[in-house]
């Protein structure tokens, strides 16, 4: 097993080398050049121009720039973003637990109305169920998200008024200290009366927009892993043995089922950071997709590598992990390598 | 599409059934992916004949007729079937033109890929070391990057217009494809067939496009009819963000776009778009589910 994940780890090394010349380089390339982006605002001396050139670095050789960009990511300098000045780790983090707990509320959803639908899509093979479900997911498998989530404003909070159409808390009536930076803990933290409903309120139409997708790929998947599953001899042993149709899906089936669907939800999180992308642009949700977004538009070069950098090494780590969670739950894959 | 392709052959092929009416046999008994067909055909048609059967230009604006609603609602205008938008441009006829956009990116994405793919991940299989190597690790690389991000960046620095989109969704992409040929050139690589192909002295180059590539074509035309919808998708989120292709170009994610202000007093602006991107999506992706069962029968249990 150690072995195993020796080698994985290793396998990430040049990924990551690769990683940090690319983003350097592609960012780089953007057209426009982040101090005229600014001398447009306000008249700027040559002096002053290249005083603030060399502040940002920008007047090293390219190579020079590179190498000092390398050996900041090494030491957890990622940069520090021209516009607000401050470090992009810092601004990064601060901005990602938003992010973070938009997806994991999404992949919940997903996980807790996606495996059930596909249990029951597979036990009832061919039938109304079977084939309403199927047809819901293939609906939102195809959904252009952005639009989804315009409906759901349209209808829910416009029409109905349920919910709130953009943000993360309603700072007129709520105000608490981001300790942890997940509203949903904050908010119970504060003890204001209100808060932890309130927080719910927002979260729960962007939830639902990020997290149709992923719904959608995890009932097919669990339904065709099922099937294939119920198919298997100690299935039928199972039954021969007695055991009820529900035990016998819900226990012996359901388990073995479930390691393909366990690596289809570790490959959706690069997804779901692309999807928050959307979804944090329709609410105005403060997540890391919105601010990406922002940045490429100030043309922030250091937020962008930076915030490029952070979210694909957040992406390989979760792959990674999973990899090892599935060595875990399926000894043959380990062995086999 | 490669379902479209095989109806003129299956009819004019001789007694014995061919490979395709074989699979045709097979693709019918999905009535799914047979409305799937049935509705990316029709789509394909307005879209082709989309200078023909719109009634107005897609970028005509009729002063004093702005926002009108569509034909059921009242206060619409019999002339403008489905309404119009915030600058009084017809909406069925930017929808109409939309869908020549949207395909044509669509299918040129689908193109680009399934050539890069083949090449890449050939090469990748039959060099094997550092090629493999490198073609892998770069493919490993860009899936590292959530798609639509790297797809951002793209265009932020190449500039958003039409062809940029069609790179960036086709770099995003490309992972699959390369991935998915090589993974089933090296298993036909180990069957009895390559091996007695190299003895009689076949070269490399034929061995793998003509003796490896053929037996590898299947779940390549699966992937690309789901990378089809892929591309359609992704392509119309970046429209949406305002990085695809530009105003006044009918685009069915730019239209939404432009949307958005108007979206709570005129819903209905909003609704078309969405709506004509979720239809074709989902016909391409009932369509793709067909193929694969019909395809690819290792999968065809499930």
């Amino acid at each position: 097993m150690i072995r195993f994940l020796l080698r994985r780890l290793a396998l990430t090394i040049p990924t990551f080398i690769a990683l940090m010349f690319i983003t350097f380089v592609m960012v780089r390339l953007v057209p426009g050049d982040p101090i005229e982006v600014r001398r447009g605002e306000r008249g700027i001396s040559p002096e002053r121009l290249a005083q603030l050139r060399h502040e940002m670095g920008l007047d090293q050789p390219v190579w020079k720039q590179f190498l000092d960009y390398a050996n900041g990511l090494l030491h957890g300098d990622f940069g520090t973003s021209l516009v607000s000045k401050s470090p992009v780790l810092h601004e990064f983090f601060t901005l990602f637990p938003a992010t973070v707990e938009l997806t994991l509320t999404a992949m919940l959803f997903a996980v807790v109305l996606g495996v059930p639908a596909g249990v029951i899509a597979a036990s009832r093979r061919g039938g109304f169920y079977d084939q309403t479900l199927m047809g819901l997911a293939l609906t939102g498998y195809s959904m252009p998200i952005f639009w989804w989530g315009l409906i759901l404003v349209l209808v829910m909070s416009n029409t109905l008024g349920l919910t709130p159409v953009s943000g993360r808390t309603d700072l007129i009536n709520y105000f608490y200290d981001p300790v942890t930076g997940f509203a949903l803990i904050d908010s119970l933290l504060s003890g204001q009366e209100g808060a932890f409903g309130d927080a719910v309120h927002h979260l729960i139409l962007p939830m639902i927009v990020l997290g149709t997708l992923p719904l959608a790929v995890i009932a097919r998947m669990t339904r065709s892993s099922m099937l294939e599953v119920l198919e298997e001899d100690y299935v039928r042993t199972a039954r021969a043995k007695g055991l009820s149709w529900t035990r016998v899906v819900g226990v012996h089936a359901l388990r073995n089922a479930l390691i393909p669907v366990v690596t289809v939800i570790g490959l959706q999180v690069g997804g779901l950071l692309a999807g928050a992308v959307l979804t944090e642009t329709i609410f105005s949700w403060p997540g890391v997709g919105k601010w990406l977004i922002e940045s490429i538009n100030r043309r922030d070069y250091p937020a962008l590598q930076g915030g490029i950098m952070l979210i694909a090494t957040i992406v390989i780590i979760v792959n990674l992990l999973v990899d090892m969670l599935y060595g875990l739950i399926n000894p043959r894959i380990r062995h086999a390598r | 599409m490669p379902g479209d392709a095989s109806l003129p052959a299956a009819a004019a092929a001789p007694a014995p059934p061919g490979p395709f009416r074989a699979f045709w046999r097979a693709f019918r008994e999905n009535r799914g992916a047979v409305l799937g067909l049935a509705v990316v055909g029709f789509i394909l048609f307005v879209a082709v004949f989309a200078p023909l059967l719109a009634p107005y230009s897609p970028i005509e604006q009729f002063r004093g007729f702005s926002k009108l609603p569509p034909f059921w609602v009242e206060g619409s205008d019999p002339r403008f079937i489905l309404g119009t938008d915030a600058v009084g441009r017809d909406m069925l006829s930017r929808l109409m033109y939309g869908a020549r956009v949207s395909l044509f990116i669509g299918l040129s994405v689908m193109v680009v890929s399934m050539v890069a793919g083949v090449a890449l991940g050939l090469s990748a299989a039959f060099f094997g070391g550092i090629i493999d190597v490198i073609i892998i690790r770069v493919m490993d690389l860009i899936m590292a990057i959530p798609s639509l991000v790297l797809a951002i960046l793209i265009i932020a620095i190449i500039g958003p217009n039409l062809a940029n989109t069609i790179a960036a969704v086709t770099v995003v992409g490309l992972p699959r494809y390369v991935r998915l040929v090589r993974a089933s050139a090296l298993t036909e690589l180990t069957r009895d067939y390559v091996t007695a192909a190299r003895v009689s002295g076949v070269g490399r180059f034929r061995l793998m496009t003509v003796t490896v590539l053929p037996n590898c074509l299947a779940p390549l035309i699966v992937q690309a009819a789901l990378g089809l919808s892929d591309a359609i998708l992704e392509a119309a989120g970046l429209g949406f963000l305002g990085l695809g292709a530009q105003p006044p170009t009918p685009e069915w994610g730019a239209m939404l776009a432009d949307t958005r202000d108007l979206m709570l007093s005129h819903p209905w602006v909003m609704a078309f778009p969405g709506l004509a991107i979720l239809t074709t999506v989902l016909a391409i992706n009932l369509m793709g589910d067909g193929l694969r069962d019909a395809l690819d029968p290792r999968l065809r249990r499930s």
